[in-house]
């Protein structure tokens, strides 16, 4: 009998939907039917089924041929290589749980690596601004509850993040807003008109890359000065307008996305965009959230500041101390001025997703893949590890975008033999002691340790 | 031949989503992603029908797509190449200290290349690092 799995948490976007249904063959090793979920979800979900997932590690072969190798040579592999790398990054973790986050720092603090994660090419900047400027954000069910008047700027959560607005900002009936959509007004700001934008009450269809300048605007007209008869391509009277519309909300929310930190401005878009949300707090309830791109982007910056103190661009190269500079450690401009020689790509396709010029700074040095699937950045590596997918075959903490920790179940039963990044990373950590001689601490004291216990692993 | 100037934005689509979800070797996400979209206007400039194949040119490196009309409405002077492998030939990596690439909002110029073949993604990026074993 099919076996119907309710409460699922799914893997894919920043909204990490947790009310998805999951049919599985009786078994377990199959899904046959995923309910709820948007199309991507239902994709991933279904793509988990794939016969030809790989179980085994891949290494290059001199004539660039890839060849299945065991688990333990790969990890010898991982394990040396990154020993004898000067300054190794490990990058990724846009897909994956908190455990294997937390497992891979020890890693990196033995490699003496640069941590960074995906935020690094995504909200990298929206951080910055925090640190300068505060974050005074809520949870997404506040938003849904209370929010009134809802902002989405720079971003598309239609596409991006596609259950969002039916699940939090749009569309539901919540508490102090029980007509829903009817009772809420939407104002989209974007250079296109976005499927978002179409939904929206009113659109502010700026000059792409001048998003500063029409947050300051609205600052102004808050503060009750004068603006230019257009700022940024859109008249003084829709700003006013748009800005009479936020101080009079009851609760005003504002979503910011990558339209924000991926063009001029960067960091000062989102600094300009929480004073904004500040200022609007002298009239009315205002807050803000970033919307982020995957079901645990926000975990790495969760764990790694718990562990060292900062979100990402971890330098742990000095070996006493973990150092952040966005601009120095992070990775991009790490590999664009050449400075590290391991590239370890976890839970993401830098391959597909880094500007190509970094990717071949990158790949003059051992090019290490852990990844569930086949991606660009596995087809590129020397070597390719393949473990299990967080949230469909392996169970784990994960943190949604409002920085709510949600524990997400398997589904399905893993590929016999395949670990998880957890199991994975503490086994390249105990043969890192192995091989320097030191005592492997961090297993010692780490109580829930799943290997060698697990005896799904060989 | 016609050559116009663009301002190139790489955002997110359902389609890549989607796709990427299925894999990257696969023929969907080749579909929703190696496409440009502009204004008409702008293809008109070009002088060029939809679904012409073009070159996108950066300052950093330049890519073969096929240009169609906006599934969301772009104004003329702005382009939109999707996130994913086919965007990611053309963005600058340059941060302003940020970290962060200028995935959206750089200058790039587009001409019309009628006689040339998009490339899979496998072929532009194993092709970039000299690992592409398939012919061209």
């Amino acid at each position: 009998m099919p076996k119907l799995i309710k409460g699922v948490g799914c893997p894919y976007c920043g909204s990490s939907c947790d009310d998805i249904e999951v049919l599985v063959s009786d078994d377990e090793t199959k899904i046959l039917e995923v309910h709820n979920a948007c199309i991507i979800g239902n994709n991933l979900f279904h793509h988990a089924n794939d016969p030809t997932r790989p179980r085994l590690p891949r290494m290059r072969q001199p004539d660039g041929s890839m060849k299945e190798i065991t688990y333990d040579e790969a990890i010898d592999y991982f394990a040396k290589t990154l020993l004898a790398a000067k300054k190794p990054l490990i990058y990724g973790f846009g897909s994956t749980n908190c455990e294997g986050m937390s497992a891979v720092a020890r890693i990196a603090e033995k490699a003496g690596a640069v941590l960074d994660n995906c935020a690094t090419i995504c909200h990298g900047p929206s951080f910055l601004a925090m640190f300068d400027n505060g974050y005074p954000s809520c949870t997404l069910g506040e938003a849904k509850n209370r929010a009134d008047v809802v902002v989405f700027w720079g971003c598309n959560p239609m596409h991006a993040h596609p259950r969002h607005t039916s699940r939090y900002s749009i569309f539901p009936r919540g508490y102090f807003t029980p007509k829903g959509q009817m009772q809420r007004t939407i104002i989209s700001i974007d250079p296109r008109q976005t499927d978002t934008a179409k939904l929206a009450d009113h659109h502010l269809m700026l000059d792409q890359g001048h998003d500063y300048e029409l947050f300051d605007a609205f600052r102004t007209v808050l503060r009750g000065y004068d603006i230019p008869d257009v700022v940024a391509g859109i008249p003084k009277e829709k700003i006013k307008e748009s800005a009479e519309i936020m101080k009079k909300a009851k609760f005003c929310m504002i979503f910011f996305g990558m339209g924000c930190t991926h063009t001029d401005g960067h960091n000062h878009n989102i600094d300009a965009a929480i004073s904004l949300t500040r200022d609007l707090n002298n009239y009315t309830k205002a807050s803000i959230m970033a919307m982020r791109g995957h079901y645990n982007i926000t975990g790495p910056g969760q764990v790694w500041s718990w562990q060292f103190g900062f979100p990402y661009c971890i330098d742990l190269s000095k070996g006493t101390h973990a150092h952040m500079n966005p601009g120095e450690t992070s990775s991009i401009d790490l590999a664009m001025r050449d400075e590290v020689d391991c590239f370890v790509n976890v839970g993401t396709d830098a391959g597909a997703h880094f500007p190509i010029p970094a990717v071949k700074h990158l790949k003059k040095h051992p090019f290490i893949t852990v990844d569930p699937n086949f991606c660009m950045a596995s087809e590129i590596s020397d070597l390719h590890i393949p473990v299990r997918i967080a949230g469909v075959d392996e169970p784990g903490v994960v943190y949604r975008m409002d920085n709510v920790p949600i524990q997400f179940r398997s589904v399905i039963k893993g590929l016999p033999g395949v670990p998880s990044d957890e199991e994975l990373f503490d086994r390249v950590y105990e043969r890192m002691c192995e091989l320097t001689q030191t005592e492997p601490i961090w297993l010692v004291t780490k109580e829930d340790r799943k290997y060698p216990q697990n005896p799904a692993v060989s | 031949m016609a050559k116009i100037t663009l301002n190139m934005i790489t955002q997110r689509s359902i389609e890549e989503g989607a796709a990427m979800e299925q894999g990257k070797t696969n023929p969907n996400y080749f579909e929703a992603c190696s496409i440009c979209e502009m204004n008409p206007e702008d293809m008109k400039k070009l002088g060029i029908w939809r679904n012409t194949n073009v070159r996108v040119t950066s300052e950093c490196g330049s890519v073969i797509v096929k240009a169609i009309e906006p599934t969301q409405y772009c104004p003329p002077g702005l382009a939109h190449i999707r996130q994913g492998v086919w965007a990611n030939q053309v963005v600058p990596p340059r941060t302003q200290s940020t970290g962060t690439p200028q995935y959206s909002g750089f200058p790039v110029t587009i001409e019309p290349a009628p006689t040339e073949k998009l490339k899979s993604a496998l072929e532009l990026v194993q092709g970039s690092v000299g690992l592409w074993k398939g012919g061209n």
